[in-house]
């Protein structure tokens, strides 16, 4: 029963790092850049449900949704301002920028917050679920985030195949050239691409404090390296990619830290990454391309 | 032919200006060293301007010369400090001192963090894309969390690793602990000084110059510029990034040799040897301008001489540094940037011109 507790709560990790892996590989796969400030929006989002929660006591829902949109608007501006002048640069200015970005979140939230850990208050007030007599303990958390996680997948992929919109970011992603003499808007459908990245980092950042309740200025940046790694994992650019590799991720990890070394356990996960670099870099759904010059 | 010629005169001066630049500076403290003008806080900062310019120096190599990113240098330089200073602590368990030991460790920091360089750089640099940058960046933090849980001691039936704690290695009476987890290491023998570190960096600088002047070099500067063409005309990419990556990581690693014997505890602190530091490298490093050995240099010194100076600043000092990064950037690589600034430089030269031109009028 001991391995079915982990698995469980491994299988919620790992939704978390799906919902943050999402937002990555739309990102990667339109603008092609690695947004490294991905995981820093998700400590922004957190601090601010933080703030409306436990400070202002307003509704854990309604927080939930502000703090989304603060995402939103965040991911909008950093785009508008330091990656939308650098595109067509080469993409090693842009990693540089995208760096900048990420280390310049983390300091503000050091300067405004402070350095000290905050305990955060879980927005799930549900008793948690108990399963063969008592046996099995789910926590309340993690049923809700496998849900929603279960919840954002279906709606994004109903909006990506279903929508202009959606069509509209399948090629840019596809040819980016072409599509723009097709009269689809680029500049537009990519910062569509980080409202809807930084909104699904909103909703990650609020669901990663609730399970593990410490918030620091740091709080996002090992998280979105491991999102990273699963999205590399599932195969970057595709969206059931990044839903299987952040829930093997997340098992990985959690089974790791209980049966072989809680120290270790970044770098098993890191291994896994290294191997699969080795094995198959385009990942488990990804697609060969083939470079035309 | 001539043109050819005045290249190489003119990257000679580039390379003889950077030697002279260091000597002199060299000479100058020395100097005022000798007449005792040096402040105690400045007297503490030498050693860590040759180790910053090293570093500096190797990772652009890396980001600068072969465009490749990697964000985990502290951990070299982590892995370099650690397995010299564990030699050296040891030999000083034993009773062997001296400053040929610095040398040898010297070789051994350099030769483990060049091992771990090659292991990261074989899966890696085989692929297109920014896959350096995140593995390099997990290494640097994997390496720190290691060395913070590792305990080390030797007895007379060897060396005992353990990941739990002292008890665990099962010591005999006569054995030693070299590392002591979170602890590190302590009383390492302090054998840095500011002549070893100038003496080092120029080894560093003029292996970097005479490779980016080497037909290796041009090899790593093609495949930079354009990887298909240069791949085209037989250049193999793994090989010549491989190259590059594992000397800066060496390099990194001799700066983590020259770091850890200028201190007498030896910690892997997020201050020293975590992502920030990796960061403020790379702030070096774009400050000072991409693929500019001299610049690296200019740009560490004043870069950690300027904190030092305005206390007051600390707070703000990593605040700065983002700003400084994305605004370099998008100064130097915006692509509308860069038409502004070919409009002002043409608008400059007409100005000139026609000032010259009313000069021979009069």
């Amino acid at each position: 029963m001991d391995f079915l507790t982990y698995l469980v709560s491994g299988l919620s990790l790992g939704s978390i790092y799906a919902i943050i892996a999402l937002g990555y590989t739309m990102v990667y796969g339109i603008a092609k850049m690695l947004n490294f400030a991905h995981g820093d929006v998700l400590m922004i989002g957190a601090y601010i449900s933080f703030v409306f929660i436990n400070q202002l006591g307003l509704d854990p829902i309604l927080s939930l949704l502000l703090a989304c949109i603060s995402c939103t608007i965040i991911g909008i501006v950093i785009e508008r301002i330091a990656y939308k002048p650098l595109r067509g640069a080469n993409s090693l200015s842009v990693l540089i920028t995208a760096i900048g970005v990420s280390y310049f979140l983390q300091n503000i939230a050091l300067l405004i917050f402070g350095a000290n850990t905050k305990s955060y208050k879980s927005i799930v007030s549900l008793p948690p679920l108990h399963l063969f007599d008592g046996n099995l303990n789910i926590s309340s958390e993690s049923i809700v985030t496998i849900l929603l996680c279960i919840i954002i997948m279906i709606a994004l992929t109903t909006f990506i195949n279903k929508t202009k919109m959606g069509q509209a970011m399948l090629a840019v992603s596809e040819d980016r050239s072409a599509s723009t003499l097709m009269g689809i808007n680029v500049n537009g459908t990519i910062a569509m691409t980080f409202a809807i990245g930084s909104f699904l980092a909103g909703i990650a950042g609020v669901l990663l404090c609730s399970a593990y309740p410490t918030l620091t200025p740091t709080t996002g940046a090992m998280p979105g390296i491991k999102a990273f790694v699963a999205a590399v994992i599932g195969g970057i650019g595709s969206i059931p990619g990044a839903f299987i590799g952040g829930l093997i991720l997340g098992v990985l990890e959690n089974l790791s830290k209980a049966y072989i070394s809680a120290q270790l356990s970044d770098a098993i996960v890191f291994s896994l990454l290294i191997i699969m670099l080795l094995v198959k870099p385009s990942g488990i759904l990804g697609k060969t391309s083939i470079e035309k010059v | 032919m001539d043109l050819l010629k005045k290249r190489q005169l003119k990257k000679f001066r580039y390379n003889l200006s950077t030697y002279l630049m260091i000597i002199i500076a060299y000479a100058i403290i020395m100097l005022l060293s000798f007449q005792g003008k040096i402040s105690s806080l400045l007297n503490g900062l030498l050693v860590p301007f040759c180790t910053y310019s090293i570093l500096a120096v190797s990772l652009n190599l890396v980001v600068g010369i072969s465009g490749e990113l990697s964000l985990g240098h502290a951990g070299f330089m982590c892995i370099g400090a650690f397995s010299s200073a564990i030699f050296t602590r040891y030999m000083k368990f034993l009773g062997v001192e001296g400053l040929y030991l610095f040398v040898i460790a010297i070789i051994i920091g350099a030769v483990s963090a060049a091992v771990f360089g090659l292991l990261i750089g074989i899966p890696v640099l085989r692929l297109k894309g920014d896959y350096l940058a995140i593995v390099t960046l997990a290494f640097g933090e994997i390496i720190k969390n290691i060395v913070n849980a590792i305990y080390l001691g030797f007895d007379e039936h060897g060396a005992h690793i353990s990941l739990k704690n002292a008890m665990d290695l099962g010591l005999s009476d006569k054995g030693f602990i070299v590392i002591k987890g979170a602890q590190g290491i302590t009383g390492t023998p302090h054998y840095s000084s500011f002549t070893a570190g100038v003496i080092l960096l120029l080894i560093v600088v003029t292996i970097i110059l005479n490779l980016i002047n080497s037909r290796t070099g041009r090899n790593i500067k093609a495949l930079r510029d354009n990887r298909i063409a240069a791949e085209s005309v037989g250049i193999s990419a793994m090989k010549y990034k491989l190259i590059a990556f594992i000397i800066a990581s060496s390099m990194a690693g001799v700066a983590g040799v020259l770091y850890a014997h200028n201190l007498t505890t030896l910690t892997a602190l997020p201050k020293n040897f975590g992502y920030n530091m990796s960061i403020t490298i790379l702030v070096f490093v774009v400050l000072g301008g991409m693929g500019k050995i001299r610049g690296s240099i200019i740009a560490a010194v004043i870069l950690t001489l300027l904190p030092e100076m305005l206390r007051s600043l600390q707070d703000y000092r990593m605040l700065i540094y983002s700003i400084v990064l994305i605004c370099v950037m998008i100064f130097t690589s915006a692509p509308s940037m860069k038409q502004y600034i070919e409009v002002a430089k043409s608008k400059l030269k007409h100005i000139r011109k026609s000032f010259s031109k009313s000069k021979e009028g009069i």
